[in-house]
């Protein structure tokens, strides 16, 4: 560490930026991927594994991973939900590494749905 | 940077960390390693969360998920269920008393629903130990915004405009206090950060500087360029050794970085701070006093004026604020006066920050709005009183704050407010008080708190309090005469009039209050010798309900004195003269058949 000017300020923030909206809970997209015993037999773990290598790669800040549990349709995990600030959430379903990545860039850092790869649009209602 | 998915906030507040948080976070570790989830999820110690009771607790970010209570034990099953599985755990989530339902967020439970941050803005959102995760959160840029955009004269109106006061006790407006001293004149200036915090039970500073170090770092340089001071000091007592480390910690980060010593950020500004410890005396909270105990001498207070503010530390101005004022000054540099002095009351803005201690269900940390009611700390944030039983008062302020009845529960909080009903801010204890709290003996044993502080210096002090509480033992122990209460009320004015300090001059608040709104309960310890609440020793017998006893001999068997005697399945009796009233008995018997009278 040495000594730093006020313009280093902003440095250190953007540096930090990825912890922190991680906290701040206002993250542009949410990206939750479903980790009941079905999707980690099926292979959850190694999608989330290949989320996050993405995330750092591409060092995308306001993006949160996050895991849930069974989503209901075993048969066709690996799962995962992406959820745009503002939007209705999309769930994917039979997922393997090259579609993960493909929906990041399309969907996640585009906002285009991938439709090929979506089960649907929008969540169960509750209640 | 790892790109974790998700952090485990987990509190290593002093409360939390005496429950074992430094084992619950090695045990998270271990897990997280187990299930190979090491780069994705990560735990972070933070500050105090402020929910003590249900310590050690944590948040999940982002799911905001809050868990107390954790053990080692419960580890294992939490990681794989919530961060393999994603499955949060109900049963380490907080259930509201009297409610079966776990509230899985924190920002649903009704204690931190109702606070707002200010003071404590970065508590449990950052590592305290981290520079970076201080100035990720806006840190340091009030004090770039002082050093390049404002004049010292422009930070000082704009901490006067705000409505700031002084959070240590006194409530004097702190812009004020910077103008005289940057008019005073002297080649060297000094500032000082009170972090003494004597009143027993509170501990709003040692959180502050626990959960957000550089908070008060950065509001101490803001100071130094408002004033013209070129040293700071941070008098913190000896047994606070947590807060102590990360403030440590806290400077030295800050010299590194050059936001403390020479050319503060480039921009030409020297001021360094330091720490002295004291040993722990309540008057030593006293700013006069707390100068002397800082120069080496005997912690006394002396005649003001002169004021600190022209002749402080060495002799030179200086300038001396509480923990918490110093920590809300970089919030009013950046979002302004008038943000501030649009939260609050007509005399009183910004929050406060209390320490809720007593007979409620939530005790811990909040910082609220000035002008909040009694009734929403205590019942809303609070939960109520615990076991279903009857709220009598609560006490604000500290040792020398007056206890204020049920019959005053809307009073909105605020400076004025509280005087008026012979209470203090002080600054922020709270204690609450359920029905089976004697007035009469917390009275008592404030005075008892008081005596033993009591610097000594002023004899109206020193002497009067003594006697006052020889009259309240007296009375507590059966032997209060006709006239003992116009005494302790003519003898709490001489020592409210020839005190120096505040010690003395507030000294006499838990007698006064709780004459004036428990008046009845005196009555009753000195003519009919009976002690309402069922507290004072002498004045209470233990017996048993023979209607209700079942003879289990559970009473019999704990009695350290042998005292209870009685066949099984028959009704037992006490020995009154054995008996040495201690109560076990009573805690004893699951009929309720042991009665207090
Ligand atoms: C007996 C006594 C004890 C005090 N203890 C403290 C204390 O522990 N912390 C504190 O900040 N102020 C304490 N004060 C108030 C200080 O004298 C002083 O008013 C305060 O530090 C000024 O800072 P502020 O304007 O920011 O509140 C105490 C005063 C008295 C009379």
């Amino acid at each position: 560490m040495s000594k730093i000017k006020p313009q280093d300020l902003e440095k250190i923030r953007v540096r930090m930026a990825r912890t922190m909206s991680l906290r701040d809970g206002d993250a542009q997209a949410k990206i939750t991927v479903h980790m009941g015993t079905c999707g980690i037999a099926a292979g959850a773990r190694k999608i989330m594994s290949a989320l996050l290598a993405i995330v750092e790669e591409k060092d995308t800040k306001d993006i949160v991973v996050t895991t849930s549990g069974c989503a209901g349709l075993c048969s066709r995990e690996p799962m995962m939900t992406v959820e745009l600030k503002g939007q209705a959430p999309v769930k994917y379903i039979e997922l393997d590494e090259e579609k993960t990545k493909k929906i990041f860039s399309d969907h996640v850092l585009s906002g285009k749905v991938v439709k090929e790869y979506a089960l649907a649009i929008g969540s169960e209602r509750v209640g | 940077m790892k790109s974790y998915r998700t952090h485990i906030m987990l509190c290593a507040g002093t409360g939390c960390v005496s429950n074992g948080s430094f084992k619950v976070k090695d045990a998270l570790e271990r897990e997280i390693q187990k299930h190979g989830l090491q780069d994705e999820v990560g735990v972070v110690m933070t500050g105090c969360n402020g929910f003590c009771a249900q310590g050690p607790v944590a948040v999940i970010k982002p799911d905001e998920i809050f868990y107390q209570f954790l053990s080692v034990d419960d580890i294992p099953h939490l990681v794989e269920e919530h961060f393999l599985k994603g499955r949060p755990v109900e049963k380490l989530m907080y259930i509201p008393p009297s409610e079966k339902a776990p509230v899985p967020k924190m920002g649903d439970i009704g204690f931190f629903g109702k606070q707002r941050l200010i003071a404590l803005r970065n508590r449990g959102m950052i590592d305290p130990e981290v520079i970076d995760e201080y100035i990720a959160r806006g840190g340091y840029s009030a004090l770039v915004k002082a050093l390049t955009k404002m004049k010292p004269r422009q930070v000082i109106e704009e901490i006067k405009q705000s409505g700031l006061r002084g959070r240590g006790g006194a409530g004097f407006p702190t812009g004020r206090k910077w103008e005289l001293v940057a008019a005073a004149k002297g080649d060297k200036k000094y500032l000082v950060c009170n972090a003494d915090e004597g009143d027993p039970g509170a501990f709003m500073d040692r959180s502050i500087i626990e959960s957000d170090p550089h908070s008060i770092l950065e509001g101490m340089v803001i100071g130094a360029r408002a004033t013209g001071a070129s040293h700071g000091y941070v008098y913190i007592r000896h047994e606070y050794p947590l807060a102590h480390k990360r403030l440590i910690k806290a400077i030295a980060q800050a010299r590194e970085y050059g936001l403390l010593g020479k050319d503060i950020l480039g921009e030409g500004l020297d001021f360094d701070i330091s720490i002295q410890q004291g040993a722990g005396a309540f008057v030593c909270g006293e700013e006069t006093s707390l100068i002397a105990s800082l120069q080496g001498d005997a912690p006394e207070p002396r005649v003001r004026p002169p004021f600190p503010a022209e002749h402080g530390v060495w002799g030179a101005p200086t300038n001396i604020n509480n923990v918490e004022t110093w920590a809300n000054v970089p919030e009013i540099i950046n979002k302004g006066a008038k943000w501030f002095a649009g939260i609050g009351t007509e005399t009183s803005k910004g929050t406060k920050v209390f320490s809720v201690v007593g007979k409620v269900e939530n005790t811990g940390l909040v910082e609220v709005p000035m002008g909040i009611t009694l009734k929403e700390i205590v019942f809303d944030i609070g939960g109520g009183i615990p076991k279903g039983k009857k709220f009598k008062a609560v006490q604000t302020g500290g040792p020398s704050g007056g206890c204020i009845p049920a019959s005053l529960l809307d009073l909105p909080i605020d400076y004025e407010k509280l005087a008026e009903v012979g209470s203090i801010m002080g600054s922020g204890g709270l204690i609450v008080m359920d029905e089976d709290t004697c007035m009469v003996d917390v009275a008592r044993y404030f005075l008892e708190f008081l005596k033993d502080e009591s610097c000594g210096k002023c004899t109206a002090c020193r002497e009067g309090i003594d006697v006052m509480h020889g009259i309240l033992e007296r009375i507590c122990q059966g032997n209060g005469k006709e006239g003992d209460i116009e005494m302790l009320q003519e003898l709490s004015e001489a020592v409210k009039d020839s005190s120096l300090c505040a010690l003395g001059g507030t000294a006499p608040n838990p007698v006064l209050s709780t004459i004036q709104y428990f008046r009845d309960e005196y009555e009753s310890h000195i003519k009919e010798k009976k002690c309402p609440a069922g507290v004072c020793k002498a004045l209470i017998t233990y017996t048993i309900d023979p209607e209700a006893c079942k003879g289990c001999r559970l009473c019999a068997k704990n009695c350290p004195q042998d005292a209870i005697t009685g066949e099984a399945k028959e009704p037992h009796i006490i020995d009154q003269d054995k008996c040495i009233k201690c109560g076990v008995c009573f805690d004893a018997c699951k009929f309720d058949a042991v009665l207090v009278k």
